[in-house]
């Protein structure tokens, strides 16, 4: 099986890449192969805790939850992050807050790199 | 050693576009990357602008200043030339947009040894060729 390094740009809301990313690296983990994620610009806004899953209204902690339990490492590009407004310790338990360098280490690795996104 | 080249390619223009600035700021980021490889594993990018990509890169950009208090394109570019960064920029679009190649910065008065290279995209092509990764913004 392979190593899949996975950078997710775009928002929750405005199309559907966020999601497709998602499905993407869980589709990924159930077959069998390493996924690690890597959230940043607008992608970076789910990682906060505490989100209510309402009908109709697109979230992400649910799903980013389930994607850690089943393996997949997801990590939060920090300074995208804190610039709009959530703090580490308003982030979802579990999900790694690093700089840029994590996701070139990832790639450095990977056997494909798949780039999601963005506005 | 196992040395991982990869082609960070933008084709959008940076200003209010932030995953085309992110492009640049992630291939800067390998110089801190090896902190988190094994001994003599690196990564090897090239920052290659093309299409639309090509504009927002000249120099004497004042965004940095009173005008939007915003860091500029430019001050990027000089900071990838300053950590020696492969720049490469395409020369049909810069022609396509009526850019000068004497318009492109450079840090060599910041002591940089490293220029942005405006080259045919048959070169950048190549350069994609030989990238096992290539990331497209």
């Amino acid at each position: 099986m392979g190593k899949l390094a996975i950078g997710v740009f775009p928002g929750l809301v405005g199309n559907m890449a966020y999601d497709f990313a998602l499905k993407f690296a869980e589709a990924a983990k159930d077959k069998g192969h390493d996924v690690s994620i890597w959230m940043s610009g607008n992608a970076t806004v789910s990682v906060k805790a505490n989100q209510k899953h309402l009908l109709d209204y697109s979230t992400g902690e649910k799903h980013l939850l389930r994607l850690m339990e089943k393996g997949v490492e997801i990590c939060t590009c920090e300074a995208c992050t804190v610039a709009r407004g959530i703090r580490k310790d308003e982030g979802i338990e579990g999900i790694q807050w690093s700089a840029m360098h994590w996701f070139l280490a990832r790639v450095h690795s990977a056997d494909r790199v798949f780039l999601i996104g963005g506005e | 050693m196992a040395e991982v080249k990869c082609a960070f390619v933008v084709q959008k223009p940076q200003y209010k576009g932030e995953t085309s600035r992110l492009a640049i700021t992630h291939a800067i980021s390998y110089q801190t990357v090896e902190i988190l490889l094994e001994d003599d594993d690196t990564v090897t990018p090239a920052l290659c602008f093309i299409g639309e990509g090509v504009l927002g890169l000249e120099k004497g950009q004042q965004a940095a200043k009173d005008v939007y208090g915003i860091s500029s394109t430019e001050s990027h570019i000089m900071n990838s030339c300053l950590v020696d960064l492969e720049v490469l920029v395409c020369k049909e679009d810069m022609e396509k947009y009526g850019i000068s190649e004497d318009s492109m910065p450079d840090a060599e008065e910041m002591g940089a040894d490293v220029k942005v290279q405006v080259v045919p995209m048959a070169d950048i092509k190549k350069r994609i060729d030989e990238s096992r990764h290539v990331l497209v913004f």
